[in-house]
C-alpha cells in the first residue's frame, strides 16, 4: 500500500510562501494497492494534482469523501477522470438523515456554484452511501462508521493483507470529554483506528486554539497523538493543519507536542508530496 | 470491549453535562451509563455498578405505581421507548440503594441513528417532591 498526501490543510486552501513546505492544498490523500487499485481519500483542492498525476490508462477510481464540508470536495469538479468516458468513478460518502449524498453533492456540483451538473459528467459515475458494511474495492477492504464532527462525518479503515491505514480527519474525539481519552469503548473513531500501521488524523489545533474552538470538530497535536496512543497505532500523521498555521508553526507545534506528550511511536506532521509505504508494497 | 456507535457516545457526553438525571441504555437494554444527578436519585454510582442488564436495573429500582402496586416491564417508559420505538412519559414510585423511595416523573425517548438504526434508548427523570 503506497499512501500519498496531496493535500494537508485544514479548512481553506493556503497557498503562499508560508504554506511551501507542508503544502496549502485542501484535504487529499491517494492510496495505491499492490495491484494497482487506485482509492482517493477525500476531494479537496488537492485532488486536482493527483488527478493529473493518474495513468492514463486507469479505469476505475474510487473516491471516499469523509463528509461534505467545502474543504473536502471542492477539488471534486477539477478532477480530471470525471471528464473521462473510459473512466468508472464511484464516490462514497455520507448522506444526511434527509437527503442522499448525490442530492448532497448536487448542492455544490450545480449552478451557480459550479458550472456543470453531476448528471452531465461524461464519466461512469456510481454513487455509494457511507457509513455502510465492510465493503472491498479491489485488494482493499474498508470500513466505515461515523465519527465525531459537525454533521455526517465518516472515518475509513483501510486493509490490505499485509497493512492498516486509518484516515480520520475532521475529528474530535476529545469533546466533552473530562479527561482525554476515555477507553477506547467510549472514544470516537477507535474501531476504525486500533493497531492501525499509519493513521491520518486531524490535528488543527494547538493546545490554546483547542480551548477556543470546542465543538468545532478538530482536534488539537496533542490529543491527535494521545488518541494514537490510546489506539496502539504504530505511526500517526498529523493532517488538516489550520489555515492560520505556518510550516514555522507546525514545525514548532509539532515539537512541542511530541514534547508533551512522549509517544513511543512515529509522529509525522503531514506535507503535500509526503510518500508512506506499507506493509510489502 | 468495542466501541460504541458515535450517538451513543456524544449522549453519554451530553448526559454528563446536564444536571438532570438521566440514563441511557443499549439495544439489548442493558443499562450503559447514567450521570451524576441520576447517582444521586438511584443512590448508587456508575463507576460502582457498571452496566447493569436490563433484569437487573428493573429489580433494584423496585418501581411502583401511584398505589404501590408493581408496574410491569413493558410499561416502564424506558421499555417502551426501547421496544416500541416512540418515546413514552409517566410518573412512578422508585427506590434508590439507599432505601428511599422517590416518586419521580420519568420521559423516555428511543436513540435512532443514521440510517434507522436502532441504537438504545434514554430516560430523564424528575424528581416530584410533592407527590
Amino acid at each position: 500500500m503506497k499512501v500519498t498526501l496531496w493535500g494537508t490543510r485544514g479548512s481553506l486552501a493556503t497557498p503562499g510562501t508560508a504554506t511551501i513546505r507542508y503544502g496549502g492544498n485542501t484535504s487529499c490523500v491517494s492510496v495505491y494497492g499492490p495491484d494497482g487499485t487506485v482509492l482517493v481519500l477525500d476531494a479537496g483542492t488537492g485532488i486536482r494534482p493527483l488527478g493529473m498525476a493518474l495513468p492514463r490508462s486507469l479505469r476505475r477510481v474510487d473516491i471516499c469523501l469523509t463528509h461534505l464540508h467545502l474543504d473536502h470536495i471542492q477539488g471534486l469538479g477539477f478532477f480530471a477522470p470525471l471528464y473521462n468516458p473510459a473512466v468508472e468513478v464511484h464516490i462514497w460518502g455520507p448522506a444526511s438523515t434527509t437527503l442522499s449524498l448525490r442530492d448532497r453533492l448536487m448542492r455544490y456540483l450545480s449552478p451557480p456554484l459550479f458550472p456543470l451538473r453531476l448528471r452531465e459528467l461524461p464519466c461512469q459515475l456510481s454513487l455509494h452511501e457511507t457509513p455502510c458494511a465492510d465493503f472491498t474495492i479491489g485488494e482493499f477492504r474498508i470500513a466505515s462508521a461515523l465519527i465525531c464532527h459537525p454533521g455526517p462525518t465518516v472515518g475509513y479503515r483501510i486493509t490490505t493483507a499485509a497493512a492498516t491505514l486509518a484516515y480520520v480527519t475532521d475529528h474530535e474525539p476529545a469533546l466533552g470529554v473530562p479527561e482525554f481519552p476515555m477507553s477506547g469503548e467510549w472514544t470516537s473513531g477507535y474501531d476504525l483506528v486500533a493497531e492501525a500501521d499509519l493513521l491520518i488524523h486531524d490535528a488543527q489545533y494547538s493546545s490554546e486554539e483547542y480551548a477556543q474552538y470546542v465543538g468545532w470538530g478538530h482536534s488539537s497535536l496533542q490529543h491527535a497523538i494521545a488518541f494514537a496512543a490510546l489506539a496502539r497505532v504504530q505511526h500517526v500523521v498529523l493532517f488538516h493543519h489550520d489555515p492560520g498555521h505556518t510550516d514555522q508553526d507546525i514545525d514548532r507545534l509539532t515539537t512541542e507536542a511530541i514534547a508533551a506528550t512522549r509517544p513511543t511511536f512515529a509522529v509525522t506532521p503531514g506535507a503535500e508530496g509526503c510518500v508512506f509505504a506499507l506493509g510489502s508494497h | 470491549m468495542a466501541q460504541q456507535e458515535i450517538e451513543v457516545i456524544l449522549i453519554r457526553q451530553l448526559a454528563s453535562y446536564l444536571a438532570m438525571p438521566m440514563v441511557i441504555v443499549n439495544p439489548v437494554g442493558t443499562l450503559i451509563f447514567y450521570n451524576e444527578p441520576a447517582e444521586e436519585l438511584l443512590a448508587m454510582r456508575f463507576e460502582e455498578t457498571g452496566e447493569m442488564p436490563e433484569d437487573e436495573w428493573v429489580d433494584a429500582l423496585m418501581l411502583t405505581d401511584e398505589h404501590g402496586m408493581p408496574i410491569a416491564r413493558e410499561a416502564l417508559p424506558l421499555v417502551i421507548a426501547l421496544h416500541e420505538r416512540r418515546p413514552a412519559h409517566r410518573r412512578m414510585w422508585g427506590q434508590g440503594r439507599d432505601g428511599v423511595r422517590r416518586y419521580v416523573e420519568v420521559t423516555a425517548f428511543p436513540l435512532v441513528g443514521q440510517a434507522g438504526r436502532a441504537l438504545g434508548a434514554v430516560a430523564i427523570f424528575w424528581e416530584v417532591k410533592h407527590a
